[in-house]
């Protein structure tokens, strides 16, 4: 539990996102953004991690995050992206999507743009579960079943798919450009074309007969047919969309709720979940690397229904998530917490960084995790 | 009745005169409701005040600062709990010290985080509430360290002094602040505070640092050399009590009162004589009460007196004799005032021992449950409590537990620390739990989902049932059918699930096609829930064969859905109607005995007293009527019509 760093915060953590920083750059993050829940007054709050605003630090304080602004948030942060360096977009539960931007020089936040009851039902205000931003295009998901599509930079909707879910839809992230994946609340992954009218889905994929609740899902982030998916029983499922109906492989990992799921962006053979039971988990696929990694983790069983190489035969696209599970031994998993009893509601990972908040109230900061 | 402990506080309501009128009033989990009743005391009726007044016992729950001492001390109070009973009690006790002293770093890193915006603070009401808050922190922290040296650690005699000057010099930490500004000045020695500094480390047992401090005055009065000299000698060899070396206690008190003979023979000779400090610090090494108590504004407090006193005196003192120095240093120090306050109290009572007086004085001192539940749950784990029985509840911890969660699921986002605290109390902790867990307010799915989770985590069956009982009805309400009929699934509720596809079928016949298609589709064998709901799901299978052009399959399915009684009678005249197209397709569809089957559910159903019309367009399955719709009788005319063209074709098939 190295350099794991724990800040109690006096309210309970729904989201924490990095700031994104020039790719060009070897730069470490050091600007994270939180949402709160369940509190009267929620808020987004940005934190520095970095030197800057906080001089001359004490060993003991190094790392500690420290605040820099606050904003009120109505409803709870349901979920929160940075659209660029200075442009936050939240998803509330009161249905509303609103573009936060964060002033570098005078430490301030301020409403750019504000969507009042983007997601509803025709009387209430429905929650808005998720966002995903690919700047300057916002999708939005919520509770309502619909997706709405937005540009930062005009007020009216782009584009609404109605009746995209009989149920919630729980996440949802980008595929391509045009094209978004969603999973719901019946354990169904849907895929959306923008470039396709109508509301229906280009295709749906699920876990036969189980129904099991979908919370999270990833891409991979340089192949965009690999994505992974955890839900209310806490199994880690990846997917390969190209690849029919059913998940290339079903990993056993929490024992309640996965909330969230990423893959490390620039080093996808490592994977971070995290949970209700109030753990954090680290996974690598030790493919990559010529020497496994003998760390202590815990023992996995891992459950493979198939281990099918991806069509095509280009071995240099067969990816380590889909071949290195099928024999044991592949796959490592490190809890990364110290053991704790809330839920771990998220996570996010950049560089050797990573940022977590839970209901305990706490965010905890790693700045050396093992990449 | 039993006689109250101490006279209640009455809060005053703002705007309301009790002399003109009543007051109602509901009791709530951590607060009461109250209200202005219409009835006027003088007669007649008025019309009421439109405001209900919440009053709250507890403040500090919402007090951002504090709310980190609840989430940490829930953290080592979980830790608390998975203590193995089975350890032998030797190996326990480290551990106890441990989280004792845990809960009290807690304390302490709230107290400082208080007293820094305490001090930033522009707003001066703020700030004494802040500092009220400091203070009490202080005192709580105060009281339950004592309650560790005193209890948890139990230190014998011998150590037991260590502590307690431990203890007093943690809390009386401002000898140290002096002694900086005394040192850092130009000329130290001649600092008006530095003989306060000198004898306050002498009070507190710090000879080291003290004899520091008296070299500066030494280098000063050349011609004192040899007193200062024989006071350094003194102080240095004062004997120490060192509970780690193999050294008895009875060795220990020997080289002590050889050494107390030694500063007695100096002070017989007068060797201070000449230098009023000197002299007087060389009284306080013999435990001269009286220059003691001289010395009150440097002792500050009478426990601090009590320390010293002990120190000096009775070194070696046991833990059963506390209690007798410790009343009679409170009256020598405390003589003039009148009434000793809440606090020297319930330190007078830890020193007599007397766990129970501790507990109940801090509960009525204290606005908030958090010290006792916590403390007494420690010092339960101690074996400490185990004599004593309520008349009410099961015991003490359980019951100060059950108050300071209930306390906590009140507040609304708290609530969930409050659970850990529930699954600890095995008497009514699970009571309080399932009525509490179904009352917390559900915006989100997510926090439904949480909720639950809680609940099935503890096999709360009726609670998770209840919940998604509710979570069905808002999404009825707001229109969902879908996700109602999800969590009607999740809850396992027949009844829900059947008026759910009851409405499914009703717009289904509606409009002409069915909505939330993902679910109906992947019903699996959730579907077996209901009789409705097996229905709708089996009724949708046949759509999707007929819309697949698999109409022998579909024909089969559609029959069976009213032979082995799956359809309602009500919706028996729809699935004729289906079954018309099926059987003008070109090739035959339905047997001889399928359609024996068809004729004969038509004549179940028309044998009733009234016939149903189909309440649904005709169009559904792309079927376009032969006659005009105008005819009301049309739908039964048309299949009877049908059946006889069909079974008469049948027949002569059948005879070749």
């Amino acid at each position: 539990m190295d350099g794991i760093n724990a800040k109690y915060v006096s309210k309970k953590i729904s989201k924490t996102r990095w700031r994104p920083v020039s790719s060009s750059s070897l730069q470490q993050p050091d600007i994270f953004a939180t949402g709160s829940w369940d509190n009267e007054d929620n808020s987004i709050s940005i934190w520095s991690i970095g030197e800057n605003g906080v001089s001359s630090m004490d060993d003991e304080f190094e790392g500690d995050p420290q605040l820099l602004c606050e904003y009120k948030h109505n409803g709870d942060v349901l979920d929160l992206q940075f659209l660029d360096q200075d442009r936050i977009v939240t998803a509330s539960s009161t249905g509303a999507v609103t573009i936060f931007r964060h002033h570098h020089n005078s430490q301030t936040l301020s409403v750019s743009q504000l969507w009042e009851r983007a997601h509803h039902y025709p009387c209430n205000n429905a929650p808005c579960t998720g966002v995903v931003c690919n700047s300057p295009e916002i999708v939005t998901v919520g509770e309502d079943g619909r997706i709405m599509l937005f540009r930062a930079d005009q007020e009216g909707v782009l584009r609404t798919i109605e009746m995209a879910d009989s149920s919630a839809i729980h996440a949802v992230t980008f595929l391509r450009t045009t094209e978004i994946l969603t999973v719901n609340s019946i354990g169904q992954l849907k895929l959306w074309d923008f470039r396709q009218p109508g509301n229906e889905p280009s295709q749906i994929l699920s876990l036969t007969g189980d129904r099991v609740p979908l919370h999270c899902v990833d891409r991979h982030p340089n192949q965009q047919h690999i994505v992974a998916t955890g839900g209310q029983d806490g199994m880690l499922c990846i997917w390969d969309v190209r690849q029919g109906n059913m998940p290339i492989s079903l990993m056993e990992a929490h024992t309640s709720e996965m909330w969230e799921v990423h893959f490390h962006p620039s080093n996808p053979g490592h994977l971070f979940s995290c949970s209700e039971d109030g753990s954090l988990l680290h996974w690598e696929t030790s493919s990559n690397t010529d020497t496994p990694s003998l760390q202590g983790g815990r023992n996995t069983s891992i459950i493979s229904r198939s281990a099918i190489a991806p069509a095509g035969g280009n071995q240099s696209l067969i990816n380590a998530w889909l071949t290195g599970d099928s024999s044991k031994g592949h796959l490592e998993t490190t809890h990364m917490l110290p053991s704790q009893m809330l839920s771990v509601n998220s996570l996010d990972v950049l560089g050797q960084c990573l940022v977590c908040g839970t209901d305990g109230e706490a965010i905890y900061v790693n700045r050396y995790v093992p990449i | 009745m039993e006689e109250v402990d101490v006279e209640p506080t009455t809060t005053p309501i703002p705007g309301f005169d009790s002399n003109q009128k009543h007051l109602g009033f509901v009791w709530g989990p951590g607060d009461i409701l109250v209200y202005e009743t219409i009835y006027k005391a003088s007669g007649g009726s008025a019309g009421g005040c439109p405001f209900v007044h919440e009053v709250r016992k507890d403040e500090d729950i919402y007090s951002p600062i504090l709310r980190k001492l609840f989430n940490e001390s829930h953290h080592i109070f979980v830790g608390l709990q998975r203590i193995r009973e089975d350890l032998p009690s030797k190996n326990k006790k480290p551990q106890f010290v441990s989280i004792s002293k845990n809960y009290r770093s807690v304390i302490r890193a709230c107290m400082e985080e208080l007293q820094q915006v305490a001090v930033s603070t522009q707003d001066a009401a703020l700030a004494t509430q802040y500092g009220n808050q400091v203070s009490i922190l202080l005192a709580v922290e105060l009281i339950w360290n004592l309650c560790e040296v005193l209890f948890i650690d139990a230190a014998p005699a011998g150590s037991l002094v260590l502590h307690l000057l431990d203890w007093v010099r943690l809390h009386k930490a401002d000898v140290d602040e002096k002694a900086r500004e005394v040192l850092a000045s130009e000329s130290p020695a001649e600092h008006q505070a530095y003989w306060d500094v000198v004898i306050s480390y002498v009070l507190q047992g710090r000879m080291d640092e003290a004899r520091q401090v008296l070299v500066k005055q030494a280098a000063l009065q050349p011609a004192a050399r040899v007193m200062f000299k024989l006071l350094d000698n003194l102080l240095m060899k004062m004997p120490i009590f060192n509970p780690g070396e193999t050294q008895t206690l009875t060795e220990f008190d020997v080289k002590w009162r050889h050494w107390r003979e030694e500063v007695d023979h100096c002070l017989q000779d007068q060797s201070f004589a000449s230098n009023r400090h000197l002299e007087d610090i060389c009284k306080i090494l013999v435990g001269d009460e009286d220059v003691l108590l001289e010395y009150k504004e440097l002792l500050s407090t009478w426990y601090h007196f009590l320390v010293t006193r002990l120190l000096f005196s009775h070194p070696t003192v046991k833990p059963t004799e506390l209690h007798y120095y410790a009343q009679s240093s409170m009256h020598m120090f405390l003589d003039t005032r009148s009434v000793p306050e809440p606090l020297d109290s319930i330190l007078l009572a830890a020193f007599e021992f007397d766990i129970h007086q501790v507990i109940k004085d801090c509960s009525i001192a204290l606005n908030n449950w958090w010290f006792v539940g916590h403390l007494t749950d420690l010092l339960d784990h101690c074996k400490l409590l185990q004599s004593h029985n309520l008349h009410f509840g099961s015991n003490l911890r359980e019951f100060l537990l059950l108050e300071y969660a209930s306390g906590l699921f009140t507040h609304h986002s708290l609530w969930q620390l409050a659970v850990d605290y529930f699954d600890h109390c095995p008497e009514f902790g699970r009571v309080y739990l399932e009525l509490q867990i179904e009352r917390v307010p559900l915006d989100t799915e997510r926090k439904a989902l949480k909720v639950i989770r809680i609940c099935e985590q503890r096999q709360m069956t009726e609670q998770v049932r209840s919940i998604c009982k509710i979570m069905a009805k808002k999404a009825l309400r707001n229109n969902r059918l879908g996700s109602a009929l999800s969590w009607s699934i999740r809850a396992k509720d027949a009844a829900f699930a059947t008026l759910i596809s009851e409405r499914f079928l009703q717009d289904y016949c509606a409009k002409g096609t069915f909505s939330d298609l993902d679910l109906i589709d992947n019903l699996g064998p959730a579907m077996l829930l209901s009789d409705r709901l097996t229905f709708l799901g089996k009724y949708r299978e046949f759509h999707r064969l007929y819309g697949e052009k698999r109409f022998s399959d579909a024909a089969k399915l559609l029959l069976s859905l009213m032979t082995a009684k799956i359809a309602p009678h009500s919706f028996w005249m729809t699935l004729l109607t289906d079954a018309l197209p099926l059987l003008e397709q070109k090739e035959v569809i339905f047997s001889a005995d399928q359609t024996h089957e068809l004729m004969f559910c038509l004549e179940e159903l028309t044998s009733g007293k009234s016939v149903p019309t189909p309440d649904r367009p005709m169009q559904v399955l792309g079927y376009t009527p032969p006659y005009p719709l105008s005819n009301v009788c049309f739908p039964f005319n048309l299949l009877i019509h049908c059946f006889i063209i069909c079974s008469n074709l049948y027949s002569c098939l059948a005879r070749g």
